[in-house]
């Protein structure tokens, strides 16, 4: 189940510590404590394959979440020494010899390092409601709409996050408040935003983010930015977003006045 | 007992389930999906490279269409595939790029104007038409006359999986997370839905249902050098050999991608050699055009990852710790394409060989990528020997890749297997499929039998262990079951897997509470060595090469006697599949066998070959246009849903290729 490097002979390999976080809420004999597990360091070793090493040699027990182990699914992100990254594309030989392992904080337990991103993110996407809004009909066989090639780019700059959650673990905002819909849900209506496909209006878009639970509710920390796996341009994204939306806000309760 | 029903269980949540979900959802049924994990992080997320279809938008496509993309695809195939389905996808897969790209996908489009490209090894200037401006693009993939594979950068899978996804969320479509089928309720006949374990806390539940599709992805794991995500273990296909009714198809066809990064096996894509990568060796020599002067690196997967082993066992792959591989050099693509084109291969490169691959060459070798083989069914995703039993995607055999896929060809397929499939399994619900009582007592009876199955494994107080086990067979698999095939080999193979399946009679699992990990690889474990028996056993009977199943002992394509599918079965309690075969009819192909046009030239024909040749070729003489002649060699719009039978209309639509 892993992709063990063959050990190789090197002048003196580090003997690794891992201190990991370890709890089973299905077991009520359990009490959350960090265990401490040694292994040997091979080259290239990341934390996936000493993880998957000390489930196959040490501990089968041992709960994390794994699937394609190259960076690119955002289902490894833990806490390294305190700092939320994707666990898989971690090399050891980057860290100290002892490494503190735990799970995100803010997202929901299931046991050791596995955390519940999957729930958190499909909450956000249904009240984002992060699809394209279209009233166009969907004709298949027609030629597709033109579109920009560096609009297209840009759309997929945003589109790059990968919802691994480590933005909402380094958030200060999201931590305190639980309906906080993190950097994660914000850089997604600004992709939307940009995309000439979704119809949505920016009244539209208020009415989404126009909140302490979404752009207003950012204290601009900016822990989000510095702990993206995918480098995506949160703190520019989130400012642009927030100065639209108090105007947005501004102008519709101009507009909605004279009703009144 | 928990019993959760729906008119439509589909089993997996990657590109193919999720969009067979939103089709029968769209036809008013009541949708439940199952994933493993989180359906965004399914490992279609990880494709690179890109979605072939004959939009033909781009000067490199010029002349593409349906008719060139399915010649591509049957070659490639080494005539393994049904002629068909592959009519049925070639003509799909534009309309699945274009509703993509209403799903909010942002494919790459064409610029108008001058760029330049490498081809060849050379830089070379492109002039793209001002009216194609902003159209879908598409770059270069191996064994293609045309450029045909649409892309997002080479985060393609991800884009595409991300829309897919979110669609399914806009109809809301519940999918159940962390779920993991682990038996399919049936009585022989029909099935009825699975018994599905929760991996959050172990509780087991049975989740009938009228329709039940298994879009579970391929089997890679059972490889120890492969380029698949750690959940690619096949228990989709798996649970369906179990039942003792169901057929599997081709699982001996593997394939092998030439560019895993060494040692991990991360791939990086196809597109890296399709934008104009070479291949070089330890004396930094471009090997490929030695074997395949007019291909060279960009013949089809099997031949160029055969011409790579061939050439380290010759003496000339570069050394390293690990042990030898071959280079991949991207750096005559430049900074600017690579950061904008290939970032998740430059990414790759950086955290896991710490290489900058602008500057560096990049060490590979190839790896298992793809599973050809899968769940057999009809054109229609329908098993022939369990109604009610739908597949779709990487977990089915349709059978769209014969011998060896396309790159690109994938989740192009997952996406119109998606769309027909989901079509068929609403017909099946609100026709005769509807009208069939579920019995109580026949889901009662699976459920309790998984349950004592899993509580025998934790009740043993000691035995063999599933990590041990599955170290073994990995490296049985790898290191007899690879690239290049023998009758001792495979024979060893066999008896080897055999061994390891009596030995898993034994396992042993902690009864902890909650997810248990352990328990969920004791229960995999043997499953998945019955999936590597049938590729093994598969390919010790198939005495011929085609495609990816290469035998040194059979070195030819032999369609006198193999051009034939695959079919595996097992019985309860068995500790080999039962093998049995299904003919392809040469008087009914549109493309004859012959030459792939790469690769050896040396196959043995079938005795209706020539014959078919001459109707054929009748055929072209007497038809004039493109659409009657195709109509009258291989009529198949029957085959599909009414709304699918219009054409695709193409910039430029011609008929000189
Ligand atoms: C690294 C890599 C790059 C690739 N690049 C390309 C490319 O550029 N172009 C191309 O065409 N193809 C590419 N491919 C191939 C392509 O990505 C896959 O074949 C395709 O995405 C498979 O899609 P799928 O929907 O069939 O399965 P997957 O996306 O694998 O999804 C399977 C689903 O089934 C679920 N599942 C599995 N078992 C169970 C169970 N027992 N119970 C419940 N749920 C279950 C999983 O959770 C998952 O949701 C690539 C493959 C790899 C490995």
């Amino acid at each position: 189940m892993s992709d063990t490097a063959p050990v190789t002979v090197e002048a003196t390999p580090r003997t690794l510590t891992l201190e990991i976080f370890r709890y089973n809420p299905a077991d009520p004999a359990s009490e959350p404590h960090f265990q401490t597990y040694t292994l040997e360091e091979t080259a290239g070793m990341t934390l996936f394959i000493a993880l998957s090493l000390i489930r196959e040699e040490q501990d089968p027990g041992l709960q994390f979440d794994f699937v394609c182990r190259a960076g690119i699914c955002g289902s490894c992100a833990m806490l390294v020494n305190g700092t939320p990254t994707l666990a898989c594309r971690t090399l050891t030989q980057s860290l100290d010899a002892t490494i503190r392992l735990a799970p995100l904080p803010v997202f929901e337990l299931i046991g050791d390092l596995s955390v519940n991103t999957g729930k958190w993110m499909r909450n956000m996407s249904e009240a984002l409601e992060t699809w394209v809004h279209s009233q166009e009909a969907e004709d298949l066989h027609a030629m597709e709409e033109k579109m920009d090639p560096a609009l297209a780019e840009s759309i997929y700059e945003l589109e790059r996050c990968i919802e691994c959650g480590c933005c909402v673990a380094g958030c200060g905002t999201a931590i305190m408040r639980e309906s906080f819909v993190g950097a994660v849900g914000l850089n997604k209506i600004t992709r939307f935003q940009l995309d000439p496909r979704d119809q949505r209006s920016d009244a539209d878009f208020y009415e989404l983010v126009g909140t302490d639970e979404g752009i207003f509710g950012c204290m601009t920390l900016l822990g989000c930015q510095d702990v993206c796996p995918k480098n995506l341009p949160l703190q520019s994204q989130l400012a642009f977003l927030r100065r639209k939306m108090a105007r947005t806000g501004v102008a519709m309760t101009f507009q909605r006045r004279p009703g009144k | 007992m928990k019993v959760i029903h729906s008119d439509v269980l589909v089993i997996g949540g990657g590109l193919a389930g999720l969009r067979a979900g939103i089709g029968a959802r769209r036809r008013g049924l009541d949708v439940k999906i199952l994933s493993l994990v989180p359906p965004k992080r399914s490992h279609s997320a990880a494709a690179q490279g890109g979605m072939q279809a004959s939009l033909a938008n781009s000067l490199k496509g010029f002349g593409d269409n349906e008719d060139v993309h399915f010649a591509d695809t049957v070659r490639g195939s080494d005539w393994g595939a049904d002629q068909d389905v592959v009519r049925i996808f070639t003509h799909m897969a534009p309309k699945a790029v274009r509703e993509l790209a209403h799903w909010g996908v942002p494919w790459n489009r064409v610029r108008a104007g001058d760029h330049q490209v490498i081809i060849n090894g050379k830089p070379v200037t492109l002039t793209e038409d001002e009216a194609a401006h902003g159209l879908i693009t598409a770059r270069n993939f191996g064994g293609t006359a045309k450029w045909r594979t649409c892309y997002v950068a080479d985060g393609t899978g991800h884009s595409m999986l991300y829309a897919v996804s979110d669609q399914a969320i806009a109809e809301q479509i519940p999918v159940h997370e962390r779920m993991e089928a682990v038996a399919l309720i049936h009585d022989g006949s029909r099935c009825f839905g699975a018994i599905v374990r929760n991996l959050i806390n172990g509780e087991l539940i049975a989740y009938t249902a009228t329709a039940t599709c298994i879009a579970t992805g391929g089997f890679g794991r059972i490889y120890r050098v492969s380029t698949n995500a750690v959940i690619n273990e096949g228990m989709g296909a798996a649970i369906a050999l179990e039942t003792g009714v169901a057929t599997l198809g081709n699982m001996e066809a593997v394939q092998f991608h030439p560019t895993g990064i060494f040692p991990a096996g991360i791939l990086v894509t196809e597109g890296c050699r399709g934008d104009g990568g070479l291949l070089l060796d330890r004396e930094l020599h471009r090997f490929m055009p030695d074997y395949e002067p007019d291909k060279a690196e960009l013949a089809s997967r099997d031949v160029v990852s055969r011409h790579m082993e061939n050439h380290i066992r010759k003496g000339h792959g570069a050394r390293s710790r690990f042990g030898e591989h071959l280079w991949l050099d991207i750096r005559l693509l430049g900074e600017e394409h690579i950061n904008g084109k290939l970032r998740e291969v430059k990414e790759i490169c950086q955290y896991f060989l710490g290489i900058d691959p602008a500057r560096e060459l990049i060490p590979v070798r190839p790896a298992q990528h793809y599973s050809m083989g899968g769940v057999r069914t009809d054109a229609q995703g329908q098993s022939r020997n369990l109604q009610g039993l739908f597949a779709c995607g990487e977990a089915a055999c349709w059978d769209m890749h014969g011998f060896n896929r396309l790159g690109g060809n994938s989740v192009a397929e997952t996406v119109v297997a998606g769309m027909v499939v989901g079509e068929s399994m609403a017909d099946y619900c609100l026709g005769a499929g509807g009208e069939v009582p579920l019995s109580p007592a026949l889901v009662r009876d699976f459920y309790r039998r998984e349950q004592a199955h899993l509580d025998s494994l934790c009740g043993r107080g000691e035995g063999e262990k599933a990590a041990d086990l599955n170290r073994e067979m990995q490296n049985l698999m790898t290191d007899k079951v690879g690239i290049y095939r023998d009758e001792a080999g495979l024979s060893e193979a066999v008896s080897g897997l055999q061994e390891l399946l009596e030995r898993s009679k034994n396992l042993h699992a902690s009864p902890a509470p909650g997810a248990n990990p352990e328990l969920v690889m004791a229960y995999r474990l043997p499953r998945m060595l019955k999936l590597a028996l049938c590729v093994a056993e598969g390919a010790l009977a198939r005495t011929e090469s085609r495609g990816a199943h290469s035998r040194v002992d059979y070195p030819q394509r032999d369609d006198s006697r193999w051009l034939k599918r695959t079919l595996e079965r097992w019985e309860e309690g068995a500790s080999s599949p039962v093998l049995s075969y299904e003919p392809l009819d040469v008087m009914k192909m549109e493309l004859p066998p012959g030459w792939r046009g790469y690769g050896v030239k040396d196959h043995i024909p079938h005795p209706d070959t020539e014959k078919r040749e001459q109707e054929i070729a009748a055929i072209a003489q007497r038809e004039a246009d493109r659409f009657a002649r195709q109509e009258a060699a291989l009529p198949f719009k029957h085959l599909l849903p009414e709304q699918f039978r219009p054409g695709n209309a193409r910039y430029k639509e011609t008929d000189d290729v």
